[in-house]
């Protein structure tokens, strides 16, 4: 019984850091693409089609953050204390964006706009490229020492292949974006942002499958594991079919589908990585038996039973707030008269 | 098992680039303190604006439903946008908090995740996604919902951010009179629980954890529910005050005039309930620091010997060489306000902690010199806590006198009286009230975090066993600088938005439709296809 609640909560904790990689997965993007569209109207319309929802998204982050201290202490104590200085700018430029989608259209002054624009799109940029770098250490392994802790010596973060993973994950956000913008917009942006969709789409899907080859070659344990876990395969194969479908379901015409598959696309990604990651939180390379597993990282099976409580009574609410509040605001976003 | 040796983790590849420590000669934990102190004290600011101003706007949307009159619409409208700004400010600087523990104070968060994460798990699923949910009907939504629909999100959003202080000021309650726990070591995977009085030592650090026994008796632990009033009636001052300023400052130089009124008194009313209040919730929590922390009680009032009629200080200072307080002083009232007997003795910091507590932890200690010495080494820092302190009563005091006298004026119709000079004085004073309950709260969280010092859990945990062990001074000089800078940079642009949208002032009134100036705040269109 008590394993199953260290599952149970390996599997919510990714659930969380999945949903606010889908939601605020989009409005990351549209960050990504905020400075490729040049007039100030249609910047403003981006802003404001991600106005109403980009604060709740962000709380996904939070949460997800706020239970893995609940449920891994140990993990999030190695994590954001080793990877102090990237958690720290992504700190940073997450509050450079909040400010920059507040500030940006109170004053018509063209300056004053130009700089909040770039700080809008900088910050996204850089995060979703932090948030990547980071995942793609952790894919990895890094080199915990016996006490879980992460020492800085001879160690880079900024490997080629965290590197690698940083940049797809702003391409993917910046596809995920697009489709968002789609949605949400008509005519002449629309059409601009439809023009880019397969430039971004083609970009994406070459990043995900050299990023694919790469960790076959690269990370030793994965294909193993996915000898031994053969579902791995199921799974992994179902996301790449769902992202292939993407560009299908935009030739066609039908937007809500495609971000639906982008969406599934992540979460399926996600899910692959944790097929093949467990039963660790924090692998360590190359002394695996330093790793923070879901066991030894994990609290004690009373905390995650209150915990497992908590959250049977808070997501629902906070999904059927969510849900309503997508609907309230569901539809083309408008731009305003002068 | 984990033994910590800070050298063993001190290269890191920023300390190649940029060598800051040797400048200042700073230690990690001298910075680590300094940087949560910032941190917290900026978004400080804004969690009590907002959940303030939050409790206003349920007042003014709940009169405009009951009454149907439009300055009330006018005044929510108004006071909204203020909320949004503070709002977004307290959000952004509150992403930083949760992750600070993870990245400055690691060692903490191994020890309490089993207990503090729970109440942080909480605090996103019920408060967070509330407040962040429903902000987007209050702020967007006028058009999109009924009134009644939108006046229900505005209570929603209320109730968050008072279910978020609820959940942050339990989880700081546990680290001042922990509760409903037991210590458990872990050494290869094996869990000893140890008994309750166990005393921590060098050897247990890394290989300890609070684990939770009883979770109710960890929320409700002894001084949470004093605390949580006094930090909620803090709140809503800031709130009320920040009504009344603006208000008043509109009444002083005519604009929007029967806004202004209104608004005033609006204002003015709960921001006289929730002075009262305080004063009510202030003493219970001061009572309650007598009972737990008898240390933290010496240092704020500089008591160092114990002594029946203890007096009261007013103003003073504390020397620490002679240990010795000047002050001007009331006397034999604080006997009274800690026990309500004028006679009882109030124990002083030269007996404290008593002698039996520091044999305990130091049985080589056997002398009177070396008792003295130890003894100390369980003292904060007397000055900044009796300084601190005494600024909040002062101020808060000083705020109780300001409502008393502004709500007299009221009464006799003097209020609104910008031609006699003693009127036009009053609303200056209303005007300035708003910086009362800021500093008041600022001081207040000094007061009780640095008297809570040297422990981070109270007689369990010290603060220098708290840290990251892989983090170095000069990261954390890098990152304090990074966030001095954006911080500055945030607060020049709220003062800015804030000034700019007291001078635009309130929708006037014949503008029953959405005007203009309100689009251009919320940015988004009302008809949909
Ligand atoms: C008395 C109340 C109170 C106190 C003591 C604190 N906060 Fe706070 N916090 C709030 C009251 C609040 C709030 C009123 O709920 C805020 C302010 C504006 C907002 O959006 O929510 C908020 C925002 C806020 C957010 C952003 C939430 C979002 O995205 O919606 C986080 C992550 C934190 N806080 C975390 C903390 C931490 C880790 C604290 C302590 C170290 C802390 N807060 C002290
Ligand atoms: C005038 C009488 C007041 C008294 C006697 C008083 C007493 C206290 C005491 C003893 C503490 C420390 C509690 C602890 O360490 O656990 C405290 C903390 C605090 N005070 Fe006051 N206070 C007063 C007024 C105010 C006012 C007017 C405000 C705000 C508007 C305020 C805001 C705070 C805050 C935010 C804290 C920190 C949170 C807490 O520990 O509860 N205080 N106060
Ligand atoms: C659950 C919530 C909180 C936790 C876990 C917490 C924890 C800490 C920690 C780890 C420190 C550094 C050690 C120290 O120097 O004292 C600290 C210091 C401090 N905290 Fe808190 N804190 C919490 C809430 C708050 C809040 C809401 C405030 C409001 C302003 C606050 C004000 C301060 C201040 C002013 C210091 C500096 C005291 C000093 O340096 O001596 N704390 N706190």
């Amino acid at each position: 019984m008590d394993a199953y609640l260290n599952i149970i909560w390996f599997f919510i904790v990714g659930a969380l850091f999945t949903g606010y990689a889908m939601l605020d997965g989009f409005d990351l993007g549209v960050g990504v693409l905020h400075l490729f569209v040049r007039k100030d109207e249609h910047r403003r319309l981006l802003l404001n089609a991600i106005g109403p929802v980009w604060d709740g998204n962000e709380v996904w982050l939070v949460v997800g953050g706020g239970a893995l201290l609940a449920a891994f202490p140990e993990a999030y104590a190695t994590v954001f204390s080793g990877f102090y200085i990237p958690f720290i700018l992504l700190l940073f430029t997450l509050i450079f964006r909040a400010v920059a989608i507040e500030f940006r259209s109170k004053e018509v002054w063209a300056w004053w706009r130009q700089t909040w624009d770039i700080a809008f799109s900088l910050g996204s940029i850089l995060s979703a490229f932090i948030i990547g770098v980071a995942m793609g250490n952790v894919v990895q392994g890094v080199p915990l020492d016996e006490h879980f802790e992460l020492p800085y010596r001879e160690f880079n973060l900024l490997n080629p292949y965290a590197l690698a993973l940083g940049g797809t994950t702003v391409l993917m956000f910046a596809m995920h974006g697009a489709i968002y913008i789609l949605l949400k917009t008509e005519g002449e942006l629309q059409a601009i942002v439809r023009g880019w969709i397969p430039y971004l789409i083609g970009a994406f899907l070459a990043a995900y499958a050299i990023f694919n080859v790469w960790t076959l070659v690269h990370v030793p344990y994965v294909w193993p594991t996915a000898i031994a876990r053969p579902w791995i395969f199921v799974v992994a194969i179902m996301g790449m079919l769902v992202i292939l479908n993407i560009p299908r379901e935009i030739y066609k015409g039908r937007e809500f589908i495609a971000f639906l598959s982008s969406c599934a696309g992540m979460g399926l990604m996600m899910a692959t990585f944790g097929l093949t990651y467990y039963p660790y939180m924090l692998l360590s390379t190359p002394h695996p038996e330093n790793s923070l597993t879901i066991f030894n990282a994990a609290s004690t099976t009373k905390t995650l039973g209150i915990l497992l409580l908590i959250a049977g009574i808070g997501v629902p609410l906070v999904l059927s707030y969510t849900i309503s509040i997508y609907y309230i605001f569901r539809g083309k976003t408008k731009t305003l008269h002068y | 098992m984990h033994r910590w040796s800070p050298q063993e983790y001190n290269v890191s590849p920023l300390a190649s680039v940029i060598r800051f420590s040797t400048i200042t000669n700073m230690t990690v934990e001298t910075l680590a303190r300094a940087q949560f102190a910032f941190t917290i004290m900026f978004h400080y600011i804004y969690p009590p604006l907002t959940i303030g101003l939050g409790m206003t706007l349920v007042i003014m949307e709940g009169l405009w439903l009951k009454t149907g009159n439009t300055l009330y619409h006018n005044m929510a409208r108004f006071w909204t946008r203020i909320f949004a700004l503070t709002f977004s400010i307290g959000v952004a600087t509150g992403i930083v908090m949760e992750f600070e523990f993870g990245t400055n104070w690691a060692s903490y968060s191994r020890f309490v995740g089993d207990i503090f994460g729970s109440v942080l798990a909480s605090e996103g699923l019920f408060a967070f996604f509330l407040e962040s949910g429903f902000l987007a009907l209050l702020l967007f939504g006028w058009d999109k919902v009924g009134p009644r629909l939108h006046f229900f999100s505005t209570c929603m959003v209320a109730l968050g951010s008072h279910f978020s202080a609820l959940w942050i000021v339990v989880a700081n309650s546990w680290m001042q009179t922990p509760a409903g726990f037991h210590l458990e070591k872990i050494v290869n995977g094996q869990h000893t629980i140890l008994p309750p009085d166990h005393i921590i030592t060098a050897d247990d650090l890394g290989s300890m954890r609070a684990v939770v026994d009883d979770f109710w008796a960890m929320v409700f632990n002894p001084s949470s529910m004093d605390r949580l009033a006094h930090t909620l009636m803090g709140a809503w001052m800031a709130g009320a005050f920040l009504v009344v300023s603006i208000s008043a400052f509109y009444v002083l130089t005519k604009r929007h005039k029967e806004f202004a009124q209104a608004s005033l008194k609006v204002g003015l009313g709960f921001a006289t309930v929730a002075t009262c209040l305080q004063m009510v919730c202030a003493d219970a929590t001061a009572r309650g620091v007598v009972v737990n922390q008898p240390i933290k009680l010496a240092a704020m009032e500089g008591v160092f010997h114990t002594q029946a009629y203890a007096p009261m200080n007013v103003v003073g200072f504390v020397d620490m060489k002679t240990e010795t307080d000047h002050a001007i002083a009331v006397p034999g009232m604080l006997s009274f306000l800690c026990y309500h007997d004028f006679s009882k003795p109030v124990s002083g910091l030269l007996d404290l902690p008593p002698d039996a507590y520091i044999q305990a932890r130091h049985p080589e200690a056997t002398t009177p010199e070396q008792l003295t010495t130890l003894r100390k080494t369980y003292w904060p820092y007397v000055p900044l806590v009796f300084q601190a302190y005494h600024l909040m009563i002062a101020v808060g005091s000083a705020l109780f006198g300001l409502v008393i006298v502004s709500c007299f004026f009221w009464w006799k119709g003097w209020l609104f009286n910008t031609d006699w000079w003693v009127s036009r004085w009053l609303l200056i004073a209303l005007v300035f009230s708003v910086l009362g309950p800021q500093i008041c709260n600022e001081a207040g969280w000094m007061t009780a975090e640095a008297g809570r010092q040297p422990w981070i859990v109270y007689n369990l945990l010290r603060t220098s066993e708290a840290m990251s062990k892989v983090v170095t001074a000069d990261e954390i000089i890098f990152s304090l600088i990074l966030f001095a800078f954006v911080y500055a940079l945030l607060f020049m642009v709220f003062i800015y938005l804030l000034t700019r949208k007291i001078q635009h002032g309130p929708d006037s009134e014949e503008h029953e439709e959405m005007t203009q100036s309100w689009k251009d705040i919320i940015n988004h269109d009302a008809p949909r296809t």
